[in-house]
């Protein structure tokens, strides 16, 4: 039930100016509900042909709709589905998702980002699951290959609203060859912060590298927060929200601000870097070219930015020359739950429109693009960690990177609260990040922090100090 | 509402030449008047009340708004962030519309006001070519112009690492809006200096008066009218520019972080549409006086001339 | 005494006595118009020069050099099935647009310029100020809900009528002062013979007026051909959206652009209005006739 066009009533009131009034969906003569024979369904990604997520689209394209639509065939039912691509900026792709939402309009079937579930909830926008499709949800065979903390992904207050694509965690990558000149181990695994700035001091010897490269201001946005302040700050056992409070400039965040501090002004990271508007794609680059001993990234890095086949920044020799280990904890046992690493993670979700037209029908739909078989289309040979484990257990036996963060890193993974508020506060962490960066005092700016996320979330009574 | 807009009416023609009369004055109107009460003045008027409000596009606030009054006024007024930005952004219409548009422009038109062929039509072509081209596709040019490794500029000065973008963010997307709205400006007053008498401009030149006297007292009287106009349109223009946003997204750390910019963040990467409509009424009303400021400056004298 | 230099106007009469030193001043002013001139040619061709040699080449850089030579990456290009068909809907939505804002603006300022209306100064000026709110982030939910109760969601009618409504304004400005320089006599001789207002506007008044209603015309297609925010948060089907919204899917999941895509399409993207300003102004003149004063 998309928002078509009812156009020509448009152009008059346009120019009347009289017709402000909305009209309601118009031909109901259709027998609606489960035993439609004739139906229509969009799905709506961030994702386009040519373009951005290219390949995603592709499959809703090529894969899914024409077996969906033949397997209603079989059904008797004339299905119509359409993709309604976007391929733009996340943020900018929130928006229109929000405000067709708000309007009771939209695509059947949503892809998100798992952090905007919670907010899209209380806007009101998102209808649990069962609510919109009713019982046959929770009987689907999909639940039960989906671990509970990546079911976490698209649920809110403990219920189900969108089913999870897959989900990714955070590890250090280092170079090898740089490790072996820097008299390092080849299978590094520090065990505590010290031990990551030790390392770095020793890469600092060689010329033209830059030993650690930690994500830091806001130029980096939100990859600053899940791959520097984010994982560092679970790391110091702390939480950007727990029990309903925010972090505010606690002990967590100083330590994190100290250590931001103690790479930028000790000369082991770039300063510069982080507040180039590429950074992030100048720090790819670097690290391909063997110019960055340590960097912490997702998995991501490792399946679309070193691949040697088809990353944006091939490295031919990634299997032999990079190295991955966990992100340790500040001291042992400091994380969060007592953990000695950590990491964190997110992923992309789907959900229903609550205003659907045929919510039944759309939830099979939702439901046929999650079955294993599809999953295992969408990846289309390339290796990604999904949310089912049928599939993991296939398609991961050949990648030892994306096997050691399903099988070491998920377990101790962390997420982000999918709250309306998050963006702001990420964003004061980012700029705390980027004053720790520049040399600026710990104490002074984690209490400037503070004072802004006080202002975000409404009094100091919301955040932990 | 703007009442100083009185002194500088010019004089209009005789009126109603074609005889038109009220009634179909009123008809020509009306289309346009349409058009701009259902696009224009309503999402102003309705921005000017979800200022007022705290709403936003997701969460619970945006389930349920609270009139908040002035609530989102102080909380901008007493925002260093805030005050900052419009610092940056006074900077931003001085130095790239004042100075740069205005002042480059005039030197344009000035320089090539007695001259025709291919020399005067390459220049207009370039300045005009730069002010139509998509904002997206300048500010790529620029970034690929601009780029501390590989940046053409620094190819071609032979200074391979200067970060224009990070240790002069103003200075880069001031001299950028230059580049870009010129041209208008040039147009402008190309045109207005067709009304300056040749005979006046030679006669002090052979009196022996300077470039600068024959400005100051030949051309600049004949043309004040158009400074105005010129001047109030491009400080409107760039004061709500969004394109720098394009090359420098308001960094590094905020040091270019215009109020346009601002209100993007505001509104979209935070998601607080009222505080980020609270912010575009300010901007309206410091419109609106930068508005009043130039027309005293302008109008007044003109009248005493 | 003419002087040396190679420019056209020469004084017509010189003084006697002072003649040369007012002469090597005149020379001097020349070579200094020229180097000036040259420096702001440079200024403005250099950062275009990017757009001429990328799209070219086969592995380009953010570095203008000479190129690879290379088709590929406009057959790249073409693979992509949104590429052709949205420059094609660029075309509509800014030709629509400037239709509107020309026709409209120009029955407006000619009825503001020759009758007088009570408040005629304070209306514009206000008018131009709310449209400067308008084009803000702020606007886009008023914008959306508005079009989404008059049913214009995922039409282009509708961006043509919500961008008409924000360029209007200005463009009554410009085209006003345009009406208020020319002269009423024809006017006055044409409605003794019995023309209607409508006719005199059309056979009198447009032809006088016509470089300024290709200039405002030109401004209106650059304004629409550049504006991404609402096509964007109006249109839904891909096959609608133009070119500006299709070149912001030219990036790769992680954000990083695809320079050979991204530097072609630019390329693609800004030929028609290049080609649309040389038609423009070889057949009608491009610029403002006796300038806007107010």
């Amino acid at each position: 039930m998309s928002a078509k066009p009812r156009r020509a009533a448009g152009v008059l009131a346009a120019f009347t100016a009289v017709a402000l009034a909305a009209t309601a969906c118009g031909d109901s003569s259709e027998p609606a509900g489960k035993d439609a024979k004739n139906i229509t369904l969009t799905i709506s990604a961030n994702a386009i042909v040519g373009g951005k997520n290219s390949a995603g689209a592709e499959w809703i394209e090529k894969w899914v709709i024409p077996r969906f639509v033949e397997a209603q065939k079989a059904k008797g039912v004339t299905a119509k589905v359409t993709f309604v691509p976007s391929g733009v900026d996340d943020e900018q792709y929130k928006t229109k998702l929000a405000l067709d939402l708000r309007s009771k309009g939209g695509a059947d079937v949503i892809a998100v980002d798992g952090i905007w579930v919670g907010e899209f909830v209380q806007a009101g926008y998102l209808k649990p699951l069962s609510e919109v499709a009713g019982d046959q949800v929770d009987s689907w065979e999909g639940w039960s290959q989906i671990p509970e903390t990546v079911q976490g992904l698209g649920s809110f207050e403990d219920k189900r609203y969108a089913i999870p694509l897959g989900t990714d965690g955070r590890v250090l990558y280092y170079n090898k060859k740089l490790f072996a000149q820097a008299g390092l181990p080849a299978d590094w695994q520090p065990k505590s912060w010290q031990e990551i700035l030790d390392a770095g001091a020793k890469l600092k010897a060689l010329p033209g590298v830059t030993p650690i490269q930690i994500n830091a201001g806001t130029a980096m946005g939100e990859a600053t927060s899940m791959q520097g302040a984010l994982p560092l700050l679970v790391g110091a056992g702390g939480e950007i929200w727990a029990d309903g409070k925010w972090a505010g400039g606690n002990q967590p965040v100083k330590d994190v601000l100290d250590f931001y501090t103690k790479v930028y002004g000790g000369g082991l990271g770039d300063p510069k870097l982080q507040q180039e508007a590429k950074g992030r794609d100048k720090s790819f680059a670097e690290f391909a070219a063997g110019k960055i001993g340590i960097l912490a990234e997702g998995d991501y890095f490792w399946r679309s930015v070193i691949n040697p086949k088809d990353g944006i920044a091939k490295m031919a020799d990634r299997d032999t020359t990079v190295g991955y280990a966990l992100i340790p904890a500040k001291q042992p046992g400091a994380g969060i739950r007592g953990q000695d690493f950590v990491s964190m993670s997110g992923g992309g979700v789907r959900a229903l429109n609550p205003n659907s037209k045929f919510p039944s029908q759309a939830w099979e739909l939702l439901a046929f693009m999650h079955s294993a078989e599809a999953v295992k289309a969408e990846l289309a040979g390339a290796a990604r960690i999904t949310a089912r484990t049928d599939v993991n257990k296939e398609v991961l036996a050949a990648d030892p990177m994306l096997n050691f963060v399903a099988e070491k890193v998920l377990p101790i993974t962390a997420y982000r609260p999918p709250l309306a508020v998050y963006p702001q506060v990420s964003l004061a962490l980012q700029e705390a990040t980027a004053d720790a960066a520049s040399g600026k005092a710990v104490d002074a700016t984690a209490s400037a922090y503070q004072k802004k996320v006080e202002g975000f979330v409404g009094g100091p009574g919301n955040v932990t100090s | 509402m703007v009442e100083g807009a009185r002194p500088v009416t010019g004089a209009s023609p005789a009126p109603d030449a074609a005889g038109l009369g009220r009634a179909r004055a009123t008809g020509f109107l009306v289309p346009s008047m349409v058009l701009i009460l259902l696009f224009l003045v309503v999402p102003a008027v309705w921005t000017i009340y979800l200022g007022l409000t705290n709403y936003r596009l997701t969460g619970l606030a945006a389930a349920n708004p609270q009139i908040v009054g002035l609530d989102n006024y102080t909380r901008a007024l007493g925002d260093e962030r805030f005050r900052t930005s419009l610092v940056l952004t006074l900077q931003f219409v001085l130095g790239s519309a004042v100075i740069g548009q205005a002042g480059l422009g005039f030197a344009i038109a000035f320089a090539l006001r007695d001259r025709s062929g291919p020399l005067r039509r390459v220049v207009e072509a370039f300045v005009l070519l730069s002010w139509i081209l998509p904002s997206s596709v300048v500010a790529f040019l620029w970034i690929a112009l601009l780029d501390r490794d590989a940046g053409t500029l620094n190819a071609l000065l032979g200074i391979p690492g200067t970060a224009w973008l990070l240790d002069h963010p103003m200075l880069s997307i001031i001299i950028f809006n230059t580049w870009r709205g010129t041209a208008f400006s040039m147009m402008l007053y190309a045109a207005a200096l067709e009304n300056v008498p040749r005979s006046h401009l030679e006669t002090a030149r052979l009196a022996g008066a300077s470039t600068w006297q024959q400005l100051r007292d030949v051309v600049f009287p004949r043309i004040r009218g158009h400074v105005l106009t010129n001047l109030l349109l491009i400080s409107l223009w760039t004061f709500n520019d969004f394109a720098p946003f394009l090359i420098t997204a308001g960094g590094p750390e905020q040091r270019s972080e215009i109020l346009p910019v601002y209100v993007y963040k505001v509104a979209l990467s935070g998601g607080e549409l009222g505080f980020g409509a609270a912010i575009s009424f300010i901007m309206l009303l410091i419109n609106l006086v930068i508005a009043l400021v130039y027309l005293r400056m302008l109008g007044r004298r003109k009248e005493k001339a | 005494m003419s002087t040396a230099t190679r420019t056209p106007p020469a004084p017509a009469t010189d003084p006697a006595g002072e003649g040369p030193t007012i002469a090597v001043r005149h020379l001097l002013a020349q070579i200094g118009r020229y180097v000036f001139l040259c420096a702001v040619l440079g200024f403005f061709a250099l950062p275009l020069l990017w757009l001429t040699t990328a799209p070219f080449d086969d592995t380009p850089t953010v570095t203008a050099s000479l190129p690879q030579f290379t088709l590929d990456n406009f057959r790249a290009l073409l693979d992509n099935p949104y590429a052709l068909s949205s420059l094609r809907n660029s075309v509509y939505l800014a030709a629509g647009t400037a239709a509107l804002v020309v026709t409209f603006a120009a029955l407006a300022a000619y009825a503001l310029s020759r009758v007088r209306v009570p408040g005629r100064d304070a209306l514009l000026y206000g008018l131009l100020l709310l449209s400067s709110i308008v084009t803000g982030t702020a606007t886009m939910v008023p914008l959306f809900e508005l079009a989404f109760r008059l049913n214009l969601i995922d039409s282009r009618l509708g961006v043509i009528l919500i961008l008409s409504g924000g360029l209007l304004p200005a463009a009554i400005f410009i085209l006003k002062d345009f009406m208020d320089s020319t002269p009423t006599s024809y006017e006055e001789s044409a409605r003794v013979f019995g023309a209607s207002p409508l006719q005199i506007m059309r056979h009198i008044v447009v032809p006088l007026v016509r470089p300024g209603l290709a200039t405002v015309g030109v401004w209106a297609v650059a304004n629409v051909w550049g504006n991404f925010l609402v096509p964007f948060l109006l249109l839904r089907s891909p096959d609608k959206a133009p070119a500006a919204v299709i070149m912001y899917t030219l990036y790769t999941e992680g954000g990083q652009a695809d320079l050979r895509l991204l530097s072609t399409f630019s390329l693609l993207y800004s030929l028609p209005v290049a080609l649309m300003f040389v038609f423009v102004s070889s057949r009608y003149g491009f610029r403002f006739h006796g300038g806007i004063k107010r």
